[in-house]
């Protein structure tokens, strides 16, 4: 573990994604801690103040401390893309790898129809979801995760394929093994890592995603502190400041960069070869 | 490329369509509300709106409701808006020509900014020059386009005043007022792809220059420019076509945000006016028509891509 992450931190990649990743991580659980204001104390007095010493980056629209708001809206925001990408993978993984071992015609149904599925846009396949199960929470967290289920089952099924094909899955067939010990002791050690790495990956897109979603006005709703719904409510001012549409933005870009150069990092320390 | 690989490939665009058609059937039934209420408003009387759930053919078997609509889409009939009370075909290919020509003129931005990116960073491999494409490529993928487009309406249009805000001016219109129009619209869809198919070129680069006919062409004698543009670049760029194409999706997608942000009458926007309204008919022939775009960008892609690469034999 420690030789892993011995590795895992050598590569700039690594070294940054973790970072970065564990602040996020540290606003997530300790964010109402650690905000220095009542995020939704107003002051009318306070409006559109730029980053001072009293507010680090300032005030919204009605007086709001943007980093006290940032802090806390890290958990809606990021816990909703992390659950959101473990449902989508966990489902998708399930299709992609009963695929692969079905295999034949029915292998082949499937994957056409999943590649069908793939072709409707996920932004718009969540859009319509949501719309049509009521704009909430729960609703935009089901969208994105079946908006994820197929792009998942593609990579899973790949890489169950190969994983079936190596040397000491023939080698365990030949020593005779009962079919699940071969799936869960050989098999399944050998397609988590790289399902893992895409689904680091995929965190990212789904924040992205929640993001669209609330700016769009069908994901949170006001006064609720999801980044997204604060760039959105932040456009309407952004003419007086630009700050309260800047910070947000730059909070979703960072998290999601952190997210992307983990997986990166992840996958040069699990799959050396590629 | 024989015949059969061929009508196995329309055939497999059928089947592709014809699970959307499902899907989005499927998803507009579990829609609580009724689309006669939805015509005549929650005051209409009881006998109209029995007359107009007959004459929709509401009181059908499911079943029949969708044969009745796929029937209609394959003779071009996408029925009619619940929400404006037109025909939803025309109105919908026509918002569809605005989009694929925003469209076009993103992916152009976007090969013109990411070929040579992507080239510099693999011909400096490992220097300064590669870091910072790199580094460009990280902040783009992670940039959703509702941000960057808000962001580029603050700076470039509100701000420094250098490009017209949002709306749309049609090309035959005024040529350059549209094309300035377009300008940061196309831009914004672009910056993602962008630092996905640089990071492409720059991975298909690196392994072509330690391909042992550069090393030939190299040993000939030949400048080093001449290697690049006339050896590798060719080689490099051909599974680049295949990329594009499967990147057509995250760029339908963008163009929902940005048709939406910067106010163009494109299908995107068209889909999201749609989808509040719960305009069924709409939304059904919105997603059905994406869908059918992309199945055939990538058919062509492949056809392209078998052209252009004679090793490639599809059977």
């Amino acid at each position: 573990m420690t030789d892993f992450i011995k590795r895992l931190m050598r590569s700039p990649q690594g070294a940054i994604g973790t970072i970065i990743v564990l602040l996020v991580l540290v606003a997530v659980a300790f964010g109402p801690y650690l905000a220095p204001h009542d995020p939704e104390a107003m002051s009318i007095l306070a409006r559109f103040k730029g980053p001072s010493a009293d507010f680090l980056l300032g005030t919204d629209q009605y007086g709001r401390d943007i980093f006290s708001r940032l802090m806390i809206g890290a958990r809606s925001t990021v816990i909703m893309a992390v659950v959101a990408t473990l449902i989508g993978t966990v489902v998708g993984a399930l299709v992609g790898v009963t695929s692969a071992f079905l295999g034949g015609r029915a292998d082949e149904v499937i994957m056409r129809t999943v590649d069908a599925v793939m072709s409707i846009p996920s932004l718009l396949f969540a859009l319509i979801i949501v719309n049509l199960l009521g704009s909430s929470d729960i609703n935009a967290l089901l969208a994105v995760s079946i908006a994820f289920a197929p792009g998942m089952a593609r990579i899973s099924r790949a890489v169950a394929l190969s994983a079936r094909k190596q040397d000491f899955v023939s080698a365990a067939i030949a020593r005779g093994e009962k079919p699940n010990f071969i799936v869960l002791s050989e098999m399944l050690p050998n397609t988590v890592a790289p399902i893992i790495v895409e689904m680091t990956i995929r965190v990212s897109f789904a924040i992205m995603l929640f993001a669209t979603l609330s700016f769009l006005g069908l994901g949170a709703q006001p006064p609720s502190e999801e980044w997204g719904l604060m760039v959105s409510e932040a456009r309407r001012y952004m003419h007086i400041s630009s700050w309260i549409l800047v910070w947000p933005s730059l909070a979703i870009a960072l998290v999601a960069i952190g997210f992307n150069l983990l997986g990166d990092g992840l996958r040069d320390v699990l799959n050396p070869k590629t | 490329m024989s015949a059969s690989y061929l009508t196995k490939r329309v055939a497999l665009i059928f089947y592709t369509l014809l699970i959307v058609s499902l899907i989005v059937f499927a998803m507009t039934q579990i829609l609580p509300a009724d689309a006669a209420v939805m015509m005549l408003g929650e005051n209409a009387t009881e006998e109209a709106l029995a007359a107009l759930r007959e004459q929709m053919g509401l009181n059908n078997p499911v079943w029949t409701q969708y044969l009745h609509w796929i029937a209609g889409v394959f003779q071009g009939d996408f029925g009619t808006s619940l929400r404006t009370g037109l025909s939803v075909g025309p109105v919908m290919v026509e918002a569809l020509s605005r989009s694929l020509l925003l469209a076009l003129f993103s992916i152009c931005l976007m090969l013109f900014i990411a070929v040579p990116l992507g080239i510099l960073a693999a011909v400096r491999r490992g220097k300064i020059v590669d870091m910072a494409v790199s580094l460009i490529s990280y902040v783009g993928v992670s940039l959703p386009e509702f941000v960057t487009a808000t962001l580029a309406l603050l700076f470039l249009a509100d701000r420094w005043k250098l490009l017209p805000p949002t709306g749309y001016v049609p090309l035959t219109e005024n040529f350059w007022d549209g094309v300035a129009h377009l300008i940061m619209p196309a831009a914004v869809i672009s910056i993602i792809l962008v630092a996905h198919v640089s990071r492409m070129v720059r991975s298909e680069m690196v392994d072509v220059l330690h391909t042992d006919y550069i090393r030939a062409a190299r040993l000939k004698g030949l400048s080093s420019r001449q290697v690049l543009w006339g050896h590798a670049l060719r080689n490099a760029l051909l599974p680049t076509i295949t990329i594009v194409a499967l990147d057509v999706g995250y760029l339908l997608g963008g163009v929902i945000v940005v048709e939406e942000i910067f106010a163009i009458p494109g299908i995107g926007r068209q889909l999201i006016i749609a989808i509040q309204a719960r305009d069924l008919p709409s939304i059904q022939a919105g997603v059905l028509i994406m869908a059918a775009t992309y199945c055939v960008v990538n058919f062509i892609a492949d056809i392209l891509y078998s052209l252009l690469d004679k090793r490639i034999q599809y059977d």
